[in-house]
């Protein structure tokens, strides 16, 4: 065996899997509907998630049953109607109205105030203002409850001063928030989002291309070519990379431009963690395609892998809300770190070595992923 | 030819029964009716909480007064924070730019020489704007604990009365707010449009991409007997699948189901027409496996996650994504789900969400009949 022999061996080796590369490509981009999936939905969804993704509570509905006649009462509900959080607001007339309009998700919360209210004020006695909240929307309730707080204070103190009570001055809070002075959600959302979607499409390309082959005969056409399994999976690897990281530039592109999402970090590092992080999810895609026989299977797979995946990446609620013991295991998911680090390139201009620090959890999920799904992959022919 | 209009049970029942054994003996079959809900339970049960508690926040104390003192422990006392008290500025912002404090508030160090003068004495707070979400609950809670702190402070020196008006919340349905009673319900959405969209829009696809739908032509079997056959396993499956999810979350996390299960059940068949439909239509439309999933995904499994009002509140939403929410049957489903679970059979309230699960229903399979018929004639 010669120098030459070796290159010339690694040159065929290296022209096969180009000719399988370039047809797992057009098997994706030759045919007009695979293409537009390809594009059109990952932007629709960019586009209409960016603006939906807020915990925050507004546009809150609120119902008023007021037997009061006095000026308290009537002062308040001015002030509920003043605020910006407010903005459908109900009379209602009897407590049975109330019920009906909770019950029917109508109103999210509703004030009721009893006759004596006013009056009880006037003569320096506590007055209670009835709230009732849709516990069926926990997360609303909670804040909704916390809105109307801030009023009520408000509106005590200047009772207090009437009365002519002595009462401390507020203490201010000034806030400022680093990385996103108005507290922008599209700015969390949009990076977020980018690696999510990528996610999505590595995962859905890679896990249905081997059992496509499968369905349709073609898979055992692959077996008898001179490839090698480790050949064909690289053939199978290199598109899914190509198509996921063009995805997330294409993505990427609109945050910076739609959404004038600021980029304060280093494009190369992202990138990179980005090459990695793909990496480790192609290798999940391609063990999901070597187990599954139909395409329907590898959907299935991709969605059992996906779901959990996405809902403890701190995307949807923070991790800090979870349970101590599960809180580890969110770090075995590759997605935890590129948000950490996607966000943190993008607002948070994140030093190198943050960035390393979960780059390379990410690779060694990478490895172990991508040597399973070679394992499995060589398994399966045997 | 042969009677092309007539629905033959004989030739739809063998068909069926095909399919039927098909799907049996199919091992992923068991990963959908059984995995797949309890996987999704056991992460809303354990894993996924709105309720947001135990947030990390450091307090950096420039006055050691005791009343600024005092109230740190107030900020150390709230299960909304879980802080952590320092006199080293820098370290607080490293931690905060490296992501380990959500929020740094500092006591500045005339804090309580302004107090005993009476005057304002602001507090700064700086937060990581990065968390969006997690940033303005920060600022929510510490401006309570902080007024807290002070009306306490008045009225245990006598400066102050109690405040005149105090507020008496009443929460039902879910008294104690906890977010797992509203999420494990609505998880039966997310399951739901996943068996009835995603995998029958793959199943059908797939007789388009292999021919075997213009096969089918020459044989006396309808298109119409097949796809029912093929859509009949299914709905079983979901429904079998919801009943899992409904068990455990009733007996593991203690979910309290107030309604009827008849009921229930009624508006599981109703939104899983829907969603078969809007499956069947899109196979119809792409006629290609990985083109059916990728539209599915957007059109019926993203949404509803989204959209469905299931986490992310629909009212605060901008208006023309709040437009787009109300052709989507996932967001009609989740209403019916927390208020059969949480507040009992509410027909007011039912009644017309699931007459537009129906309505939606009957569009998708108008549509599908009236492309199908076009393009085999």
């Amino acid at each position: 065996m010669t120098y030459t022999h070796h290159l010339r061996q690694a040159f065929t080796a290296w022209s096969s899997i180009k000719a399988l590369i370039i047809k797992e490509i057009l098997a994706v981009w030759r045919d007009k509907k695979s293409r537009f999936v390809l594009i059109g939905p990952p932007l629709m969804q960019l586009i209409i998630f960016a603006h939906a993704a807020t915990l925050d509570v507004s546009n809150i509905s609120i119902g008023i049953h007021n037997q009061d006649k006095g000026w308290y009462s009537h002062e308040f509900v001015q002030r509920i109607k003043g605020s910006p959080y407010f903005t459908h607001i109900y009379e209602f007339d009897n407590s049975k109205e109330v019920t009906h309009a909770i019950d029917t998700q109508k109103v999210l919360v509703s004030l009721q105030f009893q006759q004596n209210f006013s009056r009880l004020i006037h003569g320096d006695q506590m007055a209670k203002m009835q709230v009732t909240l849709d516990g069926r929307k926990s997360n609303a309730a909670q804040i909704v409850t916390g809105y109307l707080t801030m009023i009520l204070q408000d509106f005590n103190r200047e009772i207090l001063i009437q009365q002519g009570v002595q009462v401390p001055d507020p203490i201010a809070i000034q806030s400022r928030a680093l990385f996103n002075p108005n507290l922008d959600y599209v700015l969390y959302t949009v990076p977020c989002l980018v690696g999510i979607l990528s996610m999505v499409l590595a995962l859905m390309v890679t896990a249905m291309s081997v059992s496509r082959e499968r369905e349709n005969g073609t898979f055992d056409q692959l077996l008898v070519s001179p490839l090698q399994p480790w050949q064909i999976l690289i053939g199978k690897m290199i598109p899914a990379m190509i198509i996921a990281m063009g995805e997330s530039t294409l993505l990427m592109v609109l945050a910076l431009n739609l959404f004038s999402v600021p980029f304060t970090g280093s494009l190369i590092l992202l990138y990179c963690s980005m090459f990695v992080f793909l990496l480790s999810i192609v290798g999940v895609g391609l063990f999901i395609s070597s187990i599954a026989q139909t395409q329907q299977q590898s959907v299935l797979g991709t969605f059992v892998f996906m779901t959990p995946t996405m809902l403890l990446s701190g995307y949807a609620t923070p991790i800090e809300n979870m349970p101590l013991w599960l809180q580890p295991f969110t770090n075995l998911i590759p997605i935890t770190h590129f948000l950490i680090i996607i966000k943190g390139i993008f607002l948070k201009n994140m030093p190198t070595g943050e960035v390393l620090m979960h780059t390379w959890p990410m690779a060694l999920i990478a490895v172990f992923t991508l040597s399973l799904a070679g394992w499995m992959f060589n398994r399966r022919l045997e | 030819m042969l009677n092309n209009s007539t629905f033959s049970f004989q030739r739809f029942f063998a068909y069926f029964l095909k399919e039927y054994k098909q799907i049996i003996r199919d091992p992923s079959t068991a990963l959908i009716a059984f995995v797949l809900p309890l996987m999704m339970i056991f992460i809303f049960g354990y894993g996924v909480s709105l309720d947001a508690d135990k947030i990390k926040i450091g307090i950096l104390l420039e006055d050691t007064s005791t009343e600024a003192r005092s109230l740190a422990n107030a900020f150390l006392a709230t299960p909304y924070f879980d802080a952590q008290t320092s006199y080293d500025r820098d370290g607080l912002i490293n931690a905060l730019t490296g992501g380990r404090l959500r929020g740094v508030l500092t006591i500045p160090s005339d804090f309580s020489q302004n107090i005993k003068r009476g005057t304002q004495a602001p507090l700064q707070v700086l937060l990581d704007g990065s968390e969006t979400n997690t940033a303005k609950f920060i600022l929510n809670y510490a401006e309570g604990v902080v007024a807290n702190w002070t009306l306490g402070r008045a009225i245990e020196k006598k400066k102050t009365t109690l405040p005149p008006i105090t507020m008496e919340p009443r929460v039902w349905f879910n008294p104690e707010l906890i977010s797992r009673n509203v999420l494990l319900p609505g998880s039966v959405a997310i399951i739901m449009s996943l068996i009835g969209t995603l995998l029958t829009a793959l199943v059908v696809a797939r007789e388009w991409e292999r021919g075997s739908m213009e096969a089918m032509m020459s044989t006396p079997i309808r298109i119409r007997e097949m796809l029912l056959a093929k859509l009949i396993p299914y709905f079983f499956l979901g429904l079998g699948s919801m009943t899992i999810c409904v068990i455990l979350s009733v007996t593991l996390f203690e979910v309290p189901f107030r309604g009827s299960y008849l009921v229930l059940f009624l508006a599981t068949s109703c939104f899983l027409l829907a969603a078969l439909g809007q499956g069947l239509l899109i196979s119809t439309l792409t006629r290609n496996q990985f083109v059916a999933g990728q539209i599915s995904i957007m059109a019926g499994y993203l949404p509803a996650f989204m959209l469905s009002g299931f986490i992310f509140e629909i009212s605060s939403m901008p208006w023309p994504i709040q437009a787009v929410t109300y052709l989507l049957p996932a967001r009609y489903f989740v209403t019916i789900l927390q208020s059969i679970f949480l507040s009992g059979t509410l027909w007011d309230l039912i009644l017309p969400d699931l007459l537009a699960m129906v309505a939606i229903a009957l569009f998708f399979f108008i549509l599908t009949a009236r492309k199908t018929v076009k393009r085999l004639d």
